[in-house]
């Protein structure tokens, strides 16, 4: 593999950020005609989207309505699938990545991924964050030790850990854990993160302090978060998407400002979805 | 309250406590009955001199040194071949085939053949294949190889129940981390299918240095020190065999015999488990 440049200068993110978060949204992914069946199964069908690049964009909707099969195509997860088919075309900052020649492990550096349940590996706290750092070029211990500390800072873990960085990743709160996953894709100074109900297997108490960290990645990366939660994307989205299933298949119905959505729906299915009479 | 929770008036529900815990009893009591034997009549034999002597008389008298080697060494060369082909192969079954493949599907159902296969026969075929094909003659060599043959289907079928058993999460998140297939394989899934390899492991240890049937035919029968990997050997299990049916007046150096030759396995499997639970674990935790 070889070795990706921007971590050998000063990673973008860890900059101040002069522009506002989010104020003059310009496209970062743009999604078209996208469908994607497993096997014979159409898990969703036409989804034609743009995410904006700096802002939370929440993908909501009922259960099965492919919201995390779409979030699975941004990274090219669905590549593990043997069975999955994906058609259509997704550009993220002027790049098919859909393209065969597209280089994956490239993109997912670029993209990071927080999934449902807190999925740290069994190993240290300082290796589980090491370890992707390693594989991607980065050997130096010093510069290592600074990504470690500015990534678990970046989530507020750095404070509780510090003194135990060696300890096993899975002896931490489930909160903490999540949090520490966070810490393992700012690490390798991505993008654009993935998110995947990232709250719903956490206590309230825990969920609330996820929450409020994506709240504070806002700008710094582009966000697209799948939640159950209504009120929780009320708080924290810029833009919603509202999936539905439409023939067993999921569609997108509205797409728009998270305001627009949640106040001033065009469509009644969202009407009635966002003021909780249907889903 | 206990009482009235365990033994329910239902006598349907006592038949079947009484035959659950008497099955376990009637298991427990074979196991503590086969070593009460064996320690009550070979215990007086054990002693340095036993464990380092060289057999005389036919192992009448004197010690079961050379016999130690030979097991050892031929348990040497047959983990020396399993280990890394039963690794790789299981590594190939569970991560690079998938279930429904036709491939994979056949290379199960032989392995799974080849695992009940009688010793004797894989006995046989090792004297036709390495002492006479390969012209290795009847040599440790000759029984190490041909115990790795029988070994390797066991080994590779819980080794790849060991990379199932590790959650495909894992894999996902290795993935969307960006990492390549070969190293979360080396470095996450490998660690993780550890407890299962050892399970393998000391199962197919177990088989093999209990052996007898496959080595009569291949690793042969002299008593003497090993000088190199092409001698003859003669393992433990063979030893036993041969003081208690061939030699008159053998009996007592027999119990001696296989007294070590269960210590051993005793003590094989003891370090597994604690390598598995203990060591290994908390080294890979912690890396």
């Amino acid at each position: 593999m070889t070795p990706l440049k921007p971590l050998a200068e000063p990673c973008p993110q860890y900059l101040p950020n002069d522009e506002p978060a989010c104020r003059k949204p310009h496209p970062f992914v743009d999604v078209d005609r996208l469908s994607l069946h497993y096997g014979a199964k159409l898990a969703f069908q036409d989804v034609t989207l743009s995410i904006s690049k700096g802002c939370i964009t929440a993908l909501v909707g009922p259960s099965g309505c492919g919201k995390t099969s779409f979030l699975t195509c941004l990274n090219r997860l669905t590549d593990l699938i043997p069975t999955c088919l994906v058609s259509g075309r997704i550009m993220i900052d002027k790049l098919d990545i859909l393209a065969p020649q597209t280089d994956v492990i490239r993109l997912r550096r670029r993209i990071g991924m927080i999934f449902q349940k807190p999925n740290p590996f069994p190993l240290s706290i300082r290796r589980n964050l090491e370890f992707p750092l390693r594989e991607h070029g980065v050997r130096d211990r010093t510069q290592l030790g600074s990504a470690i500390e500015t990534s678990l800072r970046d989530v507020g873990l750095w404070d509780e850990v510090k003194d135990r960085l060696d300890s096993p990743a899975l002896a931490l709160s489930g909160g903490q854990q999540q949090r520490l996953c966070i810490a393992r894709s700012l690490a390798l100074a991505p993008e654009m993160l993935l998110m995947d109900e990232p709250c719903s297997a956490l206590d309230p108490i825990s969920g609330g302090i996820v929450e409020d960290l994506i709240v504070r990645l806002r700008g710094r990366y582009t966000i697209v978060i799948v939640t159950h939660n209504l009120a929780q994307a009320r708080r924290i989205a810029d833009h919603a998407a509202l999936f539905w299933v439409h023939n067993e298949a999921g569609r997108l119905i509205e797409t728009g400002p998270a305001k627009q959505i949640f106040e001033e729906p065009h469509d009644p299915l969202t009407a009635a979805y966002v003021s909780g009479m249907r889903g | 309250m206990a009482e009235t929770l365990s033994r329910s008036q239902n006598p349907r529900e006592r038949l079947a406590f009484v035959l659950v815990w008497g099955a376990a009893a009637v298991v427990t009591a074979t196991f503590c009955w086969l070593l009460g034997d064996i320690l009550w009549h070979g215990l007086s034999r054990l002693s340095w001199t036993f464990l380092t002597a060289p057999p005389e008389s036919a192992g009448r008298r004197g010690g079961i040194g050379p016999i130690l080697v030979s097991t050892f060494l031929i348990l040497g060369v047959c983990l020396a071949v399993s280990l890394p082909i039963g690794v790789g192969t299981a590594i190939l079954l569970a991560e690079f085939t998938s279930d429904q493949g036709l491939f994979g599907r056949m290379t199960r159902r032989s392995l799974d053949v080849l695992a009940g296969v009688p010793s004797i026969v894989f006995g046989l075929f090792g004297n036709a294949f390495f002492c006479k094909m390969l012209g290795l003659g009847f040599s440790i060599l000759s029984g190490g190889l041909t115990l790795a043959c029988m070994v390797l289907p066991i080994l590779i079928r819980s080794t790849e129940e060991g990379f199932r058993a590790v959650p495909a999460n894992y894999r996902i998140s290795a993935a969307a981390l960006g990492l390549s297939r070969t190293t979360t394989l080396v470095h996450l899934l490998l660690p993780a299918a550890v407890p299962g390899l050892l399970v393998g492991l000391v199962l197919g240890v177990g088989r093999a240095i209990a052996e007898t049937a496959a080595l009569i035919f291949t690793s042969g029968y002299v008593d003497r020190m090993p000088e190199s990997l092409l001698d003859s050997g003669r393992a433990l299990s063979i030893h036993i065999f041969d003081l208690s049916m061939n030699v008159s007046g053998g009996d007592a150096n027999a119990y001696g015999s296989a007294l070590v030759l269960v210590v051993l396995l005793l003590l094989i499997n003891g370090a597994a488990s604690w390598l598995a639970t203990y060591g290994l674990h908390r080294k890979i935790a912690t890396i």
